[in-house]
């Protein structure tokens, strides 16, 4: 199936596919034995275009959509998971809710330095008590003149000790739980700015994720996103995009799982006949493909939807929902047939096997994408379906 | 400066190779087609070589090969070339590298040239000709297989190395010249999403047999490929396992005996 791409695409796809090939495998074992953030990576990956795919030319971005950035972050997950985190969250969330709410300094201030690489992107929504219910969100952000005053912590933060610019969710009405959010773009120089302690995570090792502290952290006026009160808006219809990036991850994963699989079953020699030849191997990878192109075309459908301007909030946590389940079961399946063996870092399927778990939490945990699919569904039968 | 380079559309190098039934090609179901891996060399040494003589250089690719072949223009393109030729007829049937050589003498000669790039050899067919036909249609001279490559100040003369067994040959040629490029030589850039962009508004020249006028292309060639035939299957290994080395040698003996039948 070619997935009916056209010229430019399958280009993109190719320059993605040989820097995932040559550039970044030269590095991602080691760095995912070390648990080192490549900043190097990021640095040719600026350069290439790839951190300012949903950025407009006139901002120095490329404007390729989320379609070819589903594309790109798919290619590089398939070699190095962990380097996909941040090219997902700088380009989905970060670039792109500067670019849809951010005024017309802001965006001229910060994008063009996001497009190009210079610096990178971090989003800061998660606290020790707001996950999934966002509602629960406690740093503060209280008017002083011209700034704003942060107090509070975030956690999970990828990129966020590395990143030039922070998107950071914060209170400023502590009445009213939903409409009390809002959104700020902070540089890590602002005073008052602190990284926190780093995470020792199951997987996704050469990416990096931290705690970020605000201790009277000074924000300009001008630093806030839409007005008072839009952070959850905000956070959401970001999450939209995001969602697509991290099941673009899945599909990576997915590919490299059935990939190692495959290579494995047809040298490995078990009571005189190869595994492959085993119907309980032949069974395992005809799941892991199905399941694998059923996952493609939910994501590059909800990919091309919100392209398309359409509303894709249902397609999109679809996408997700289903991706990051099935890449589970892929890497599961794809280390059984593995055995021992893959249960050693000595083979690739051990990092695909951890780096996939975090998939079905992070960007909205799998509950959460079924509680947006069930009242999306939902509604539409109400809409059609007497009282 | 007017930098050419050529291009050739191969089967990607980790292609598995099979024979039609018929023997007369490869069967090229579900085989991916590349740039030569030695045709990208040329073009970064061409790119290279533009962003460093400046002023109004171009780099045009020229490509002579089927339909499909736009893909990998549009690649060299993306990649930062300025323009393209691209020879394509239906009644090109696997032409000799005298043949190709024409053809692409006629296209060059047209778009003018003071230096021309291209990879050592076609890791389709591995001939190797095709640029030495061309040197001599063009009359000009050719350096082959080179590691090195530096231009004078003026832009009049080529400093080249070739590494040959052993030792490094430096060679220096009068332009213009046809250079064939050795692995080694530059890192190839990828092409880059802005260039892929760009590449979409580049334009490619498409010519036909009609358009070159054949005059002066062999009618017939001067050699004919009569068939292709598959390499036989190695045979398996069989490795006899066991601790008591008398044992092994018995097994030895009887296998040669029994299934080998060499005995």
């Amino acid at each position: 199936m070619n997935y009916q791409l056209n010229e430019e695409e399958k280009m993109l796809q190719k320059t993605a596919a040989d820097f995932a090939n040559k550039s970044l495998a030269a590095v991602a074992v080691e760095s995912n034995e070390k648990g080192e953030f490549q900043d190097d990576i990021y640095k040719q990956l600026g350069k290439l275009g790839f951190l300012g795919m949903t950025v407009p030319e006139k901002y120095g971005g490329v404007d390729f959509g989320n379609f070819c950035l589903a594309l790109s972050i798919e290619q590089i997950s398939r070699v190095c998971a962990s380097t996909a985190v941040a090219i997902s969250v700088h380009n989905s969330l970060t670039n792109w809710v500067i670019l849809n709410f951010g005024s017309a300094e802001t965006r001229e201030k910060y994008l063009p330095l996001l497009a190009s690489g210079e610096v990178l992107g971090a989003y800061a929504l998660t606290e020790s008590n707001a996950g999934s219910d966002i509602g629960a969100i406690q740093t503060s952000a209280v008017r002083e003149g011209d700034n704003y005053i942060l107090n509070g912590s975030k956690l999970f933060v990828s990129t966020g000790d590395k990143a030039g610019v922070v998107i950071v969710f914060a209170r400023t009405d502590t009445e009213n739980r939903k409409r009390g959010l809002s959104a700020f773009v902070v540089e890590p120089d602002f005073p008052g700015f602190s990284v926190g302690k780093p995470e020792k995570k199951m997987g996704l090792k050469a990416s990096s994720t931290v705690e970020l502290v605000f201790e009277d952290c000074v924000v300009p006026v001008a630093n806030l996103l839409a007005e008072e009160g839009k952070g959850m808006l905000i956070a959401l219809s970001a999450l939209d995009g995001g969602r697509i990036g991290i099941a673009s991850q899945a599909l990576g994963i997915g590919q490299a799982a059935l990939d190692e699989a495959v290579k494995f079953a047809r040298g490995r020699v078990q009571f005189g006949r190869k595994i492959i030849d085993f119907q309980s191997t032949k069974w395992k990878i005809a799941e892991m493909a199905t399941k694998l192109e059923a996952s493609r075309l939910l994501v590059y459908n909800a990919a091309r939807l919100r392209d398309s301007g359409d509303i894709s909030t249902k397609h999109v946590s679809m996408a997700k929902l289903f991706a990051t389940r099935a890449v589970n079961e892929i890497v599961y399946d794809s280390l059984q047939i593995h055995g021992g063996v893959g249960y050693t870092s000595e083979f690739l399927i051990e990092r695909l096997f951890r780096d996939a778990r975090a998939l079905e939490i992070y960007e909205g945990t799998s509950e959460v994408q079924k509680l947006v699919i069930s009242r999306e569904v939902i509604k539409e039968y109400d809409r059609i379906l007497p009282d | 400066m007017k930098i050419i380079v050529l291009l050739k559309r191969v089967p990607d190098t980790e292609a598995k190779i099979l024979i039609n039934s018929e023997g007369s090609g490869i069967n090229e179901e579900g085989v991916k087609f590349i740039i030569n891996t030695y045709d990208e060399y040329a073009i970064e040494e061409g790119l290279k070589l533009k962003e460093n003589v400046g002023g109004d250089s171009t780099v045009t690719v020229v490509c002579m090969g089927p339909e499909e072949s736009t893909e990998i223009i549009r690649t060299a393109l993306a990649m930062g070339a300025d323009n393209a030729i691209h020879i394509c007829d239906a009644a090109l049937d696997n032409p000799t590298p005298d043949m190709t050589a024409t053809l692409l003498a006629k296209a060059i000669k047209n778009n003018g040239f003071d230096i021309i790039f291209c990879g050592k050899q076609g890791i389709d067919y591995d001939m190797a000709q095709t640029q030495a036909f061309l040197a001599e249609k063009l009359d000009i001279p050719q350096v082959n297989i080179i590691s090195e490559f530096a231009i004078s100040d003026d832009n009049k003369k080529a400093f080249l190395v070739r590494s040959i067994e052993g030792a490094d040959e430096k060679v220096e040629a009068d332009l213009p010249v046809i250079i064939s490029c050795n692995k080694g030589l530059n890192e190839p850039r990828y092409a880059s999403l802005p260039g892929i962009m760009k590449a979409k508004r580049k334009e490619i020249k498409k010519l036909t047999l009609t358009d070159l006028d054949s005059s002066g292309v062999p009618a017939e060639k001067d050699s004919t490929i009569i068939k292709w035939l598959s390499l036989p299957k190695s045979g398996e290994c069989k490795i006899i396992e066991g601790e008591d080395f008398g044992e092994k040698v018995v097994e030895l003996a009887r296998l040669l005996r029994e299934e080998a039948k060499v005995l």
